[in-house]
């Protein structure tokens, strides 16, 4: 269904930076480029709202249309490997924790070379056992296995041991703990009709067979699913003693002269280094972003946080569907003109009768503002659910949202493409977790005319943004990431999208700044500032979340690995981590509902003299946002209340609250101590959205409508509604430069 | 898990008639029931053109495998496409077919 998709090299751009767009069709020889600005992406053909804009640009025309080819599964590499010296035995070895052992079969340890079948590979092989393969580049090759799978989800001591004065080698693995389960040690010993060729040119790789990658250059397949933890290799055949020794010892060298190499995981957590310490630097990269800062072999409990105990977490989490940077050759160019207006871009291609956006955005001149007004566009929310699959593995993802699953092309494309990864919603192949989402691939779920979630619904916002005449700059999350308070405060107020969920603590640091300094925030989202996420200052693109203690969590995270492994941080709700959103903005997630949305009812505070601009031309009766494109009115999907013991300020004023929600509306996990039989929306007073304003004492306010069904309810009736009165009444008392005061 | 009764045609009705609810509290159960079988071999929606065309699809048995489009089962309208997933979950869950 899907022809052609593409991906940029960044997100957010500024005036004269170099933009990169990579491209891949699939099927069409030929394809059109241009040069949009995005407007409103809401294409619903009966809404009439959509909104696009054609720019001249120097790469708009035709270009030829081709696959690039695209490989999950992470792994490592150590391109020179030390030398085993004659006579030629070795010994290689490591803990594994396989997760997947019955999936076909999965390198561990490889130096090996398919085109002479030469070298050696450790593996999990078709019947999920260990086995040894060796090859003597001349027609000699043997498959050694043990002949017994391995046990899901234990750790085992693997290793194989060659000698080369007998030709006999030696595969053994030995569960870690059996006591109480049936033991999954075996081992096996063959003499070889020929000499194993242990040098090899070829670099070493772990978590996978060494392959060429289809676009040319090194690659991987057959990749491991599971840990691995202190791998080493030894210039002989080590006893089972020996082997044992070595596994347990930390500082291997200091042991055995004869220690070729011996990887320490637990250094360089954060990065994608791999360091070797022993006498040869062998030191090696992760490719495509395995998993570090989990637990390794010997983890005892004792510490929670990997930072405290590094030698305990020096284990690495292989994926074979991990993904970083698909690694596509740039079709084209775009050098971003100096006087292009700020704002939400795509280069629009066109294929047949297929059309995909590789959408960015432009910023002003770095240190200027050309409006008073910036919106914040979500792009750490953006990543997070990048390339979201949920709806198509989840079981209970129907009754959740109450609807029967309905996938667009985009959808369908991801279903049958599991090379282009998975998004923190999901779980990985084996079942765990996925921490890290990348934007350096293409995100089917960021651009114009794709569902109602996530990117798209906040161009409602710009739409009627543009609709009103309010002039407004694009800056995103990860600059303010990078440039903190700093970014903001060239701005009389700050818009945010939808759904500003994800906020890493220097963005969080900066928007409170900002306020403190008499900024304006206009929240007109729900859902907003929950969980603390983390990039990374190594790699570029890459957002990590840990998904701590509860919350809307979709999945457990791993007991023991809720510290991040980009900043040491602990992860997890901000609410968890003693700074709910409440005490930000005012409000925070109470409740999610995806049938029915209500609306809101003006409260007494709503007559207080210093909430009079917001109610400008409403009346007293009337009732705000009974009408919306998600669930029919502005209060829904994801809901946030005020809560004075979570922090919302004293002095703030709930203005409205919502009513009017379904059965189908509940409360957040972390909303309840336990369930009951009144959790819903129709029984559960707690469920409500509360439209909050306050002023801070250098003269700045904040108002949130807490509601991410809100922005969806900007356009009715030709954007002539109260939703959009009441917003714009906020929005241009905001830009009004004379000072809010602190109430007495 | 919920055993649907297969000769309550009366909640088959009311859904038919009211495919976008809310529905009655035993119609709740029924639907929940078929929105509650497992991901692999479920019938669902492609929405092939925004707001305007919607096809029966079927999820694989494996994760990753190609979706079972059904090409002969298309819709212009979202509710009548919706009456057609119902109707075939049913079919596969109680055995009995729904003219």
């Amino acid at each position: 269904m899907k022809k052609i998709v593409g991906y940029a090299s960044a997100w957010s751009v500024l005036p004269g930076d170099t933009l990169s767009i990579m491209v891949s069709t699939y099927g069409p020889k030929r394809y059109r480029a241009d040069l949009v600005r995005v407007i409103c992406g809401d294409d619903e053909p009966d809404r009439g709202i959509y909104r696009e804009e054609e720019i001249a640009a120097p790469f708009n025309g035709e270009y030829p249309g081709r696959t690039q080819p695209t490989v999950a599964g992470s792994y490592l590499i150590v391109p020179d490997v030390p030398a085993i010296t004659a006579p030629g035995s070795f010994t290689v070895q490591a803990w594994i924790f396989p997760t997947t052992p019955d999936r076909g079969e999965q390198g561990l340890i490889a130096n090996w070379s398919g085109e002479t079948a030469s070298g050696f590979a450790l593996l999990i092989d078709e019947t999920g056992a260990l086995a040894m393969r060796l090859g003597d580049g001349n027609g000699g090759v043997a498959d050694v296995s043990t002949g017994r799978p391995l046990a899901v989800r234990r750790w085992h001591l693997v290793a194989a041991a060659y000698d080369a004065a007998t030709k006999e080698v030696r595969v053994s693995q030995e569960p870690l703990e059996t006591p109480l389960e049936v033991s999954s040690a075996a081992s096996v010993t063959r003499t070889l009709a020929f000499d194993a060729a242990a040098n090899n040119s070829a670099p070493l790789v772990m978590a996978a067979l060494p392959a060429e990658h289809p676009a040319g250059g090194p690659g991987a397949r057959n990749h491991f699913n599971g840990k691995i933890d202190r791998p080493r290799l030894t210039g002989r055949a080590l006893s089972r003693a020996e082997i044992t020794a070595l596994a347990w010892d930390a500082m291997p060298h200091e042991r055995d002269t004869s220690v070729i190499a011996a990887w320490d995981f637990a250094r360089d957590i954060g990065g994608t280094r791999i360091s070797d310490v022993g006498p040869n630097g062998a030191h090696g990269r992760a490719v495509n972003l395995p998993s570090r800062a989990v637990k390794g072999f010997n983890w005892s409990g004792a510490e929670q946080n990997w930072r405290h105990a590094p030698h305990e977490y020096g284990a690495i989490h292989f994926h074979d569907d991990d993904h970083y940077d698909v690694g596509w050759q740039a079709d084209f160019d775009y050098v971003v003109p100096e006087n292009l207006r700020s704002g939400v871009y795509a280069a629009r291609l066109r294929a047949e009768d297929d059309e995909w956006y590789v959408t960015f955005f432009v910023r002003p001149p770095r240190g200027t503002a050309t409006a008073k007004l910036a919106f914040l566009a979500s792009t750490a929310t953006y990543m997070a659910y990048s390339n979201y699959h949920w709806q198509l593995h989840e079981r209970y993802a129907e009754v959740t949202e109450s609807f029967w699953t309905t996938l667009d092309k985009g959808d369908v494309f991801l279903q049958e493409h599991s090379e282009f990864g998975l998004s923190t919603y999901d779980t990985h192949s084996d079942g765990s977790g996925v921490r890290y989402a990348s934007r350096l691939r293409p995100v089917l779920n960021m651009a114009p005319k794709t569902p109602l979630w996530s990117f798209n619904p906040d161009t409602h916002i710009l739409g009627w943004l543009e609709e009103k005449g309010i002039a407004y700059d694009v800056i995103t999350d990860e600059d303010l990431h990078h440039e903190g308070v700093g970014l903001l405060e060239p701005y009389t107020a700050v818009i945010t999208g939808t759904h500003p969920e994800y906020y890493t603590t220097p963005m969080w640091d900066g928007l409170r700044a900002y306020l403190a300094r008499a900024g304006r925030l206009v929240y007109l989202g729900g859902n907003g500032f929950i969980w603390r996420c983390a990039f990374s200052s190594e790699m570029p693109g890459v957002l990590e979340l840990r998904r701590a203690e509860d919350g809307i969590r979709y999945r457990d995270e791993e007991p023991g690995e809720y510290y991040l492994e980009f900043t040491g941080e602990y992860g997890g709700l901000w609410r968890r981590l003693g700074m709910a959103p409440q005490a930000l903005v005012g409000v925070g997630t109470v409740a999610v509902g995806f049938d029915v949305s209500g609306h809101y009812r003006r409260k007494e505070a709503s007559f207080d003299p210093r909430a009079s601009f917001i109610f400008e031309g409403i009346g007293d009766d009337e009732l705000i946002g009974d009408f919306g494109i998600l669930g029919g009115g502005a209060s829904g999907s994801e809901i946030d209340a005020a809560n004075p013991m979570l922090g919302t300020p004293a002095h703030a004023l709930v203005v409205a609250s919502s009513e009017g929600h379904s059965a189908n509306t509940y409360l957040v996990p972390d909303e309840t101590g336990f369930h009951h039989c009144a959790m819903d929306g129709v029984q559960n007073p707690g469920i409500r959205a509360d439209m909050t304003f306050f002023e801070t004492s250098c003269g700045g306010a904040v108002f949130s409508v807490g509601s991410i069904a809100w922005g969806a309810s900007l356009p009715h009736n030709g954007y002539d509604n109260n939703v959009a009165r009441l917003s714009e009444n906020v929005v241009r008392r905001f830009l009004d430069p004379a000072p809010f005061t602190m109430p007495e | 898990m919920y055993a649907i009764d297969a000769s309550r045609t009366d909640l088959v009705e009311e859904f038919r008639q009211n495919p976008g609810g809310p529905y009655s509290p035993e119609l709740t159960l029924v639907v929940n029931r078929l929105r509650l079988g497992p991901m692999e071999e479920r019938y669902i929606l492609v929405c092939t053109k925004r707001g305007r065309e919607w096809m029966v699809a079927k999820m694989p048995t494996v994760r990753g495998a190609k979706l079972e489009l059904f090409e002969d089962r298309v819709f212009d309208d979202y509710y009548a496409a919706a009456w057609e997933v119902f109707r075939m979950r049913w079919e596969a869950v109680t055995g009995q077919a729904i003219r």
